[in-house]
């Protein structure tokens, strides 16, 4: 397989979703959801459990029929097209190779179904497996592997065919922390190689950040915000966005413009906002990440609490304070930094502008 | 490692016991004991002796191959040997044939479901061979209830031979054994992985080719365990061939029932025995070769050998008909919808478990006709038959006769296969494989043989016509069901549970006694009752054992079905057929709420 350049998002959409919704009984697993996937990118479908995000996956698919809705791949309505036919990747999680079939075999299967030559089913899997670098285990069993080389084996067969859309339904969750950030960097470099769609699910926020072009956020059964991963993190659209993407402080409260600036008037204390946010009802909440959190100063908001805990983490050390207020905050000191100690009194302080503002 | 090091080494590794102390050592696999010393006298030994017999000349006792020679040279006993094989080669055949799609469609379906419609196939496989043997009759005779409407309804102008021939013989044989089939398979399937078809299909399959494929190929290992069980069942069948089937179906059992009772050649019928044991071994054998043994406990996993040549030329063969029924498939699936195929299973699914619980059910009706013939429909209803059956001095104590000994059997064959079950959950010893074997075996070996067997060592210990004697051969034959359903329940078992009885003071006999059995209790109560219903309606060795007046309900009824078939034994088989039932749904209760 030679490497594809990857063609940039200008193309013509690969994907395209328009109004699809699932409904089981009087359960919505998915409300009417619109989605534009680009060709050659690297989509993540992030949410907790129950979210719809292998709902939407299954449908793509064609292992689950939408109540409504059209899938368009490459412009063609498949809403209708049967599993088998519609060209489509698809890794599980449980890896499903078939065990009664080596790894060569395994990998072989598309070929097959697609009437191939033996000439071109030989070097197709001969290049796939150089790819993944499992050359030397051709001929071994499934059961035979440990979990790292199965899931390579899963992700050659996925790849081997070139279908149009590669789904992923959260393929590495069955392996330990340091094999998964293994291989979320080997699923990265065949996504480079190949320029293949890929749409991949995931509950792991880390490994959305690590993988995607963009992330698509979901939760109860629709989508929450779309876009980058530097997007969402900065600039999250919610406070759900804010919580469930890396760490963050949040306060809630109304906003007050009585005294002519607005500022956010919470039990914490009154805290101004970022220049320029816009606000439409009284409620709202602001988010501030923890490394934009300092200790010490006054960077236009301040908080006092004690300390209950310094957790150093290597590159960084997370100071949690407790406030007097009752909350808790989590600030990040760099690296060389001498944290307070447990019970002291701390103040903590954070630039207005550094801070989002969240309905 | 310096000397001192050296010397605290060998003072914590304590020297190797001796072998009879390290033989002694209090291990769980001795509870195995008392079952292996009562297969050893009961089962094996009178095996062995039997097979030893047809080597013996009967006058000298000298070693003498004449009745090999004897077999050998008369064409009759040939084509009785070839016949037996036909027959249960075709039974297995015919059997997994209609058995697969039904196993199929139950492992798909909801647990809860499944579970229910598994007693629609629990309740025929229970159910005594002679009351099905019994229905088919009914059903299959010159007068039977099929006969009866064709030429009724004048669609026959005479009636059709449908019984006493090969037609008979053969829907008698698969309705019987359709059942183990399908037991068989089910566990196989439902451990096949669904998603892998979904995997499949995404890959590029059409339906058909992913359940060639995939689907099929992870299921054979059920579909071979099946084809055995039903072939080595039915090599020792004589109920079916001999009251459906005519000369031309005489199977090798019938034989030795013959040589037995009416010739007494005990050398000639041990020959046969050996013959029919040997067949078997020798299937078993090849089976281990070609699958392994371990796919016959339900392992899922297909153990393929490398890039054999033989597994390339399966899955070559699997892809060609995999390509074939894709085709075919799509032929159907334009000539009658897409819907109509999705039903196509269901439908047969359904006349399939009618095929299997209909039959018996017709007994029921005829039980309570007012007729004096086996007439259906019954012309009018009446309880003169019951009446005739509960009045009689010879049914009654047959009835009693058998639930006594069915008690008795089911008492000893839960304390002997539980104690041999805890024995075996409890040690990890390299000999559990052995004894595992050892308690199944009696399931292996045709029945036929193990009742010729026994008859005679009891001839010589005057046990026959006992009912010691017959307890004591149900028990060999009920073993294997007690044990395989409380070994199932000790699998599950929790023994922290029991460790957690010693922390606190419990001795083993009181952990055992307060803690462990009241768990386990309603699979204690499930084996009992299987092994009860096996010994309530066992015939094989009832035949030998049971003489004279001390008959059971099974000889009983064969030896009327035998002589005439009258209403009276209509009345029989509802009330055996209600008990079994009865008994059997009650088990299955207490195995699942363990």
């Amino acid at each position: 397989m030679t490497p594809v350049a990857k063609k940039n998002s200008a193309a013509a959409p690969k994907l395209i979703i328009e109004g699809l919704s699932k409904q089981y009984g009087s359960v919505t697993a998915l409300e009417p959801t619109h989605l534009t996937v680009p060709t050659g990118e690297f989509l993540t479908l992030l949410g907790p459990s129950g979210s719809g995000k292998t709902t939407l996956l299954q449908m793509v698919c064609g292992l689950v029929e939408p109540t409504s809705g059209r899938i368009l791949i490459d412009g063609r309505d498949q809403t209708q097209t049967p599993v088998h036919q519609r060209d489509i990747g698809l890794v599980f999680q449980h890896y499903a190779l078939f065990p009664h079939l080596t790894v060569a075999e395994n990998i072989e299967f598309p070929l097959r179904m697609r009437a191939m030559s033996a000439a071109e089913i030989k070097q197709r899997v001969k290049d796939v497996l150089t790819m993944v670098q499992l050359d030397h285990l051709a001929a071994r069993f499934p059961r035979e592997l440990s979990g790292g080389q199965q899931q390579r084996v899963a992700l050659a067969r996925s790849f081997v065919y070139q279908p149009s859309i590669i789904l992923m339904d959260e393929p590495l969750g069955a392996l330990d922390k340091k094999l998964r950030e293994h291989m979320q960097i080997e699923i990265k470099q065949l996504h480079r190689e190949t320029g293949a769609t890929i749409i991949y699910v995931t509950h792991d926020q880390e490994e959305a950040l690590a993988l995607s072009d963009r992330i698509c956020l979901m939760n109860h059964a629709r989508i929450e915000q779309l876009g980058s991963p530097h997007e969402i993190y900065a600039h999250p659209a919610t406070a759900f966005a804010a919580d469930f993407i890396g760490i963050s402080n949040i306060f809630r409260g109304k906003v007050d413009t009585s005294n002519g600036e607005a500022r956010l008037a919470t039990p914490q204390g009154k805290f101004r906002l970022p220049a320029g946010a816009s606000y439409s009802g009284a409620e709202a909440a602001i988010v501030i990440r923890p490394e934009q959190i300092s200790l010490g100063g006054d960077n236009g908001n301040t908080v006092v609490g004690r300390v209950t805990d310094a957790v150093y983490a290597g590159s960084e050390t997370r100071l949690i304070v407790n406030l007097d207020q009752g909350e808790m905050v989590i600030a990040r000191l760099p690296p060389g930094q001498p944290a307070p100690a447990y019970g002291e009194r701390a103040t903590l302080s954070w630039n207005p502008d550094a801070a989002v503002l969240v309905p | 490692m310096n000397g001192k090091g050296t010397a605290s080494m060998t003072a914590i590794t304590a020297p190797a016991a001796p072998l009879r102390q390290r033989l002694l050592r209090p291990n769980a696999l001795w509870l195995a004991v008392p079952g292996i010393a009562f297969l050893a006298i009961f089962f094996l030994y009178p095996v062995l002796r039997l097979l030893a017999l047809s080597v013996q000349d009967p006058a000298s006792g000298a070693l003498s191959v004449a009745t090999y020679a004897r077999i050998a040279n008369t064409d009759v006993y040939l084509q009785v040997l070839g016949i037996t094989f036909k027959i249960a080669a075709n039974t297995a055949l015919f059997s997994i044939l209609l058995g697969y799609p039904l196993a199929y469609w139950l492992a798909g379906l909801k647990e809860g479901l499944r579970e229910r419609m598994v007693l629609l196939v629990m309740v025929p496989f229970w159910t005594s061979y002679l009351v099905k043997t019994f229905a088919w009759m009914v059903i299959l005779g010159r007068t039977g209830v099929i006969n009866s409407m064709l030429t009724g309804s004048g669609l026959a102008s005479q009636p059709l031979p449908l019984a006493y021939n090969e037609f008979g013989v053969m829907v008698g044989m698969v309705h019987a054994m359709v059942p183990l089939a399908v037991l068989t398979m089910l566990p196989v399937m439902i451990g096949v992985d669904r998603r892998l078809i979904q995997a499949a299909q995404a890959l590029g399959a059409a339906p058909a080719q992913s359940f060639w494929l995939i689907y099929f190929k992870l299921s054979l290992p059920g579909v071979t365990a099946g084809g055995l069980l039903v072939f080595i069942s039915s090599l020792g069948f004589f109920i079916v061939p001999a009251l459906l089937g005519g000369r031309r179906e005489t199977m090798l059992a019938q034989l030795i029932i013959t040589q037995v009772q009416e010739l007494l050649n005990w050398a000639f019928a041990g020959a046969l025995a050996a013959m029919m044991l040997v067949a078997a071994l020798v299937t078993v054998w090849l089976y281990d070769r070609l699958f392994g043994l371990s796919s016959l406990s339900g392992e899922t996993s297909a153990q393929d050998r490398g890039p054999g040549r033989l597994r390339l030329l399966g899955l070559t063969i699997l892809r060609i008909i995999a390509k074939a029924s894709a085709v075919l498939a799509d032929v159907v699936r334009r000539v009658i919808g897409a819907s109509g195929t999705r039903r196509l299973l269901p439908i047969y699914c359904t006349l399939a478990l009618m095929f299997l619980v209909l039959p018996t059910m017709l007994v029921i009706p005829i039980g309570f006709t007012s007729s004096q013939f086996l007439e259906f429909p019954p012309p009018g209803y009446s309880l003169q038959w019951f009446e005739t059956y509960f009045s009689s001095p010879v049914w009654l104590s047959a009835t009693l006769r058998s639930f006594g000994v069915a008690a008795a059997t089911a008492i000893c064959g839960t304390i002997i296969g539980g104690l041999a079950a805890l024995a075996l959950a409890r040690s990890n010893s390299r000999w559990g494989g052995v004894v595992f074997a050892t308690f199944l075996a009696p399931l292996i070996v045709p029945r036929i043989i193990i009742a010729v067997g026994l008859f005679y060592l009891f001839a010589q210990m005057g046990l026959v016509a006992t009912n010691v004697g017959l307890v004591i051969g149900h028990t060999v034959l009920a073993l294997p069901f007690a044990f395989v359903t409380i070994t199932a329940i000790l699998k599950n078992y929790d023994w922290r549970l029991d460790q957690a009885a010693a922390v606190l003071g419990a001795n083993r006999f009181k952990t055992l006694l307060l803690v462990t059995v009241p768990l386990v209790k309603g699979g204690l109560v499930a084996a009992f009752l299987f092994a009860f219903i096996t010994s309530f309606d066992e015939l094989t060795i009832a035949i030998f054992i049971s003489g004279g007046i001390k008959t059971t309900l099974p000889k009983q009824m064969w030896d009327d079905m035998i002589l005439q078939l009258n209403p009276t034994l209509a009345a029989v088989s509802v009330v055996v057929f209600v008990i079994v039932t009865v008994l059997l749904l009650l088990a299955e209760r207490f195995r699942r709420t363990t």
